[in-house]
């Protein structure tokens, strides 16, 4: 649950769920998992405690970037890829406003892959929400930089070549100060990793597991179905052993520079000997570690896996403004206008 | 030729000639300090009350190797006792510091003109590096000009002997001793540059000190040699009264668009990446922290430019620059901005193209792309400023039209103005006029795309103000509502609608003035940087008693409302352009005029007599 810890302004009225659904007609195919991010997403929106023209969402372009027309708020559907650039800009300049990134496997990984490195090492005060749905609906089913390696789609009859990225290890590669996932099947934990992505001050990265059930349907379906879920998938919690099973008799241990899956229990294992979870872990070898962790091998990790401080873009950016105003006074274009050699004609 | 050691026959004191221009060229090693003498040398000529140009040429190549001649760095200074507009088309006076600066610049001394060498580097190794067969000091090859061999090397370390100097900081010193050579020879006063060295070096007394010598070595040479049988004086020139300094393009570009965030009361915001000619503006306004000014340099061209559109959504003024190749990567963000309607800045400091050409040379290449390069009808308002100075005013004007008419706005400079420097006449502050900010507020009336009934501008609505929460993005918008619409009529609507709105602001901006006669004869029609060789030429044709007349163009969409019928008073018109015809193309295309065209594409600037030729062949 999230607290309206950061920036909440005292004697708002109270918002509901419906003060954020616009009036747009939502054009997503039935039971796409987009559905499920739009709505967790307008849920979240009145517990944050800030007016909602301070809210500002910016999306590139696909089926996921279409989100911010749902949302009532202020809101830039901007072109392929380019949403960080433009938020950047927006928040540096006016680092008051509550600025959301939407953007899709694609759009942040392939055309924007280059935006999203430089926004993510700026630290710039956003949160960046990734629908990876492994495939690029939009444009009606060709393979993209998270597919599977082998994946046939239309534009891979033969399979692909080229081997996916992984979102989180991304992200941490780009020195992002807060690296979250979460699943569309899952809105209890969206809603709070998504409130957590809120609060953290910093780039916020988020990636959603999301169903395209036209393009790649049940492309998670091996560890988000409810019934293997518990199994498959490992809830991380800060503080807290990594364990996961339905029994809770499973857990993750550290042999060597490698995690492996163990029974505690079985041969004298407990709970102790296995890896606490610790998201504000400076050094991000675990995180990175969390993020290349994959079904079949591994339990899927979700939920927040770095969460760090670190001072942000639009903060610096603030700060050095006023300190240049505090030292030499704000500046008068009319001593700029004479700077240098002046002189005078008669 | 005359060199040190022989006897003079050349009369004790040297006579004081006045003269009415003279123009200067320093060459040398990019390590030898010419952009520092050049710059110098024009201050202290503004001071002294000439009117002054001056272009710099500088080597692309940052660290060529010492001596070769990739590595020659040029600073051309024009200074007169008449008003003028160029730095001059050839100069009157070469100082090659060596061999490489001799070879790539003495193409463009005329016969009889002074030549000034440092004879210490013309060594066997220098002369190679030059490519030199024979050394031309020796060869006879400079007879044609009046040639003046100084040892500045030899001369400058037996000055500065008891500095304390290394040997290396002691030859570092000898651009000054060649300014102060030119400071003798045109009569000019050294205090300016003393105190410039003291400012600058301040820290580090034994090296100011030095410098310092060295310039009053030079200077003392000039007037104790009896090499020189002549020196000059040029008088001030008649100016309009005010407060001057001397501006480069780029400055004033910048300097422009602090004034116009101060005169709009908004933030300005520049998203940008490093690019050749245009990182000055970058460095100028990087430094204006205390005056509220944003820099973001960004990853690349697209997210600078996505940036500035962020920004200008938030209600502050969104500035993107860059040059040639970065305009293009540019271009689809360019095109959001035309569709979602902000108000955005797009500086271009055009160099030679295409590709990466050559970034240090000038070029008016980009007129086409910055009209056209973009998908679909995407109109955009272009200016042009005419002269370095101009830039600070035309920058004013481009946020004042971006701000009215919702609209970006494309700012052509080039390397010629961007880095070349004139006198300019400081402004009143308070004189200038203020640039109206209006933001939607009200909730009962807000209708995203409504639009102003005399600009056709829609509502600027920035996130924080409350109940105007809306959606703007690239897919076309229904009129009024803004909402996504495929609807057939509505798109053929809002593209006549963003034509209409460009098209609107020629009622706002001033008519086309031209210089010389009313009607008849030959019009030369000139567009940015060009204005100052156009307006030479022509004031030369007319002296001759030549038809001729000219006419500039600062603003290039939309054309000024007049201009079809200036074009039709003139049985010829000509465009002179640094590119193959781009504004001809749209002059033709626009007003079914024959223009012809004058098209020279050097990466220099055109000269005087390039236009005066053309000219006589058709008036
Ligand atoms: C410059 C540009 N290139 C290509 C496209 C076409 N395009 C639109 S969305 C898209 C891919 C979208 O995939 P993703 O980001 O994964 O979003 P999804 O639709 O899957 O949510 C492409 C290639 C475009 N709109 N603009
Ligand atoms: S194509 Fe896929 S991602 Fe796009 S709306 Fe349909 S189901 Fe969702
Ligand atoms: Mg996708």
């Amino acid at each position: 649950m999230v607290t309206a810890s950061r920036d909440s302004k005292d004697g708002i009225e109270a918002l509901s769920r419906k003060d954020f659904v616009s009036d747009q007609e939502v054009r997503w195919c039935p039971g796409c998992g987009d559905y499920s991010i739009l709505a967790q997403t307008q849920k979240l929106m009145p517990d944050l405690g800030i007016p909602r023209e301070d809210i500002v969402f910016i999306s590139g372009i696909g089926c996921s970037s279409r989100l911010p027309y749902y949302m009532n708020t202020y809101g830039f559907h901007s072109i392929h890829g380019r949403a960080p650039a433009i938020a950047s800009g927006l928040k540096a300049s006016r680092p008051e406003l509550s600025v959301w990134v939407v953007t899709g496997d694609g759009d942040a990984l392939s055309i924007g892959g280059n935006h999203l490195l430089h926004v993510l090492r700026r630290n710039v005060d956003l949160q960046i929400i990734l629908h990876n749905n492994q495939i690029y609906g939009l444009t009606k089913g060709q393979y993209s930089p998270t597919s599977e390696l082998g994946k046939r789609t239309k534009s891979s009859p033969a399979g692909t070549i080229d081997a996916p990225l992984h979102p989180l290890t991304v992200a941490l590669g780009a020195e992002a100060t807060f690296v979250a996932r979460t699943i569309d099947a899952d809105p209890h934990h969206m809603v709070a990793v998504l409130g957590r992505a809120y609060e953290h001050r910093g780039a916020a990265f988020c990636e959603v597991y999301q169903n395209c059930n036209i393009f790649n349907d049940g492309a998670f379906a091996a560890f988000t179905a409810k019934e293997v879920r518990a199994d498959r998938m490992l809830y991380l919690e800060q503080g807290k052993p990594m364990i996961f099973g339905k029994e809770r008799n499973k857990g993750i241990r550290l042999n060597g520079l490698r995690p492996e899956v163990v029974e505690v229990g079985v041969d004298g294992i407990t709970e102790a000997d296995l890896l606490v979870h610790d998201e504000t872990r400076e050094d991000p070898t675990i995180a990175f570690m969390l993020s290349r962790m994959s079904y079949p091998e591994f339990p899927v990790p979700v939920g927040v896996l770095r969460a760090v401080q670190r001072p942000t873009y639009d903060a610096l950016m603030t700060a050095q403004i006023e300190r240049a105003v505090e030292a030499e006074g704000p500046g008068d274009v009319r001593d700029l206008f004479v700077e240098g050699d002046t002189w005078t004609v008669e | 030729m005359t060199t040190l050691t022989k006897e003079s026959q050349q009369p004790e004191h040297p006579e004081l000639l006045e003269l009415d221009r003279v123009t200067i060229r320093f060459a040398g090693d990019s390590g030898d300090g010419m952009q520092l003498a050049g710059t110098q040398f024009t201050k202290t000529s503004a001071v002294v009350g000439n009117d002054i140009s001056t272009f710099p040429d500088i080597p692309a190549e940052i660290r060529a190797p010492q001596g070769s001649l990739p590595g020659v760095s040029g600073f051309q200074v024009s200074f007169a006792s008449t008003e003028i507009y160029t730095p001059g088309d050839a100069p009157d006076v070469l100082v090659a510091m060596n061999p490489a600066a001799l070879k790539t610049n003495l193409a463009d001394l005329p016969r009889g003109g002074i030549l000034v060498v440092n004879e210490d580097e013309f060594s066997e190794t220098n002369l190679r590096k030059a490519a030199y067969a024979s050394n031309p000091l020796e060869d006879g090859s400079l007879r044609a000009y009046r040639t003046f061999r100084v040892p500045i090397s030899t001369l400058n370390s037996r000055a500065l002997k008891d500095s304390g100097l290394t040997a290396v900081q002691i030859d570092r010193c000898k651009n000054m001793f060649a300014l102060g050579l030119m400071f003798w020879l045109y009569s000019r006063p050294l205090d300016t540059t003393t105190r410039w060295i003291d400012e600058k070096f301040g820290k580090n007394p034994a090296v100011a000190d030095a410098n310092k010598t060295a310039l009053k070595a030079g200077y003392a040479f000039g007037e104790t040699t009896e090499m020189f049988a002549t020196h000059y004086h040029v008088p001030k020139a008649p100016q309009q009264p005010g407060l001057y300094r001397n501006i480069t393009g780029n400055e004033a570009t910048a300097l422009g668009f602090v004034t116009a965030s101060k005169l709009a009361g908004r933030q300005l915001f520049y998203g940008t990446y490093p690019i050749t000619p245009a990182s000055d503006v970058l460095h100028e306004l990087a430094r204006l922290k205390r005056f509220g000014v944003k820099t973001f340099q960004a990853e690349d061209e697209i997210a600078a430019v996505g940036a500035a559109i962020g920004a200008s959504f938030g209600g502050s003024l969104g500035l993107t620059g860059t040059s040639g190749p970065g305009l293009a990567l540019k271009s689809e963000a360019i095109g959001l901005a035309v569709m979602v309607e902000l108000p955005l800045v797009i500086i271009d400091v055009q160099r030679a193209g295409p590709s990466t050409g050559m970034p240090t040379k000038t070029e008016q290449g980009d007129l086409l792309q910055a009209m056209f390069g973009r998908n679909g009808e995407s109109p955009v308002a272009v200016v042009a400023p005419a002269t370095a100075s101009d830039c600070f005013t035309m920058a004013i004007e481009a946020w004042r039209l971006a701000i009215k008419y919702r609209t970006p706005v494309v700012f052509l400079s080039d390397a010629y103005l961007g880095m070349g420097s004139e006198p300019w006449l400081v402004p009143d502050f308070e004189s200038l006029p203020r640039i109206p900010v209006e933001f939607a507020s009200d909730p009962a009336t807000f209708k995203p795309y409504a639009r102003d009934p005399e600009t056709l501008a829609r509502p600027w609505a920035i996130p924080g103000t409350p109940d105007l929460e809306h959606r703007i993005g690239g897919l076309e918008k229904s009129d009024i509502t803004g909402n996504v619409s495929y609807d057939p009529a509505n798109h053929d609507k809002m593209v006549h609608l963003r034509a209409a709105k460009i098209q609107r602001i020629a009622q706002d901006i001033p008519e086309l003035e031209v210089e010389g006669d009313e009607r008849g004869g030959l019009l030369v029609l000139g567009w940015g940087s060009t204005y100052g060789v156009i307006t030479t030429a022509v004031q030369r044709a007319r002296a001759e008693g030549k038809k001729v007349s000219m006419a500039h163009l600062r603003y290039l969409n939309p054309f000024p409302r007049n201009l079809g019928d200036v074009l039709r008073r003139y049985d010829r018109v000509l465009i002179p352009e640094i590119n193959l015809g781009q504004l001809r193309l749209l002059i033709r295309g626009t007003f079914l005029v024959d223009a012809v065209g004058f098209n020279k594409v050097a990466g220099r600037p055109f000269t005087i007599r390039d236009i005066e030729a053309r000219i006589a062949e058709l008036a």
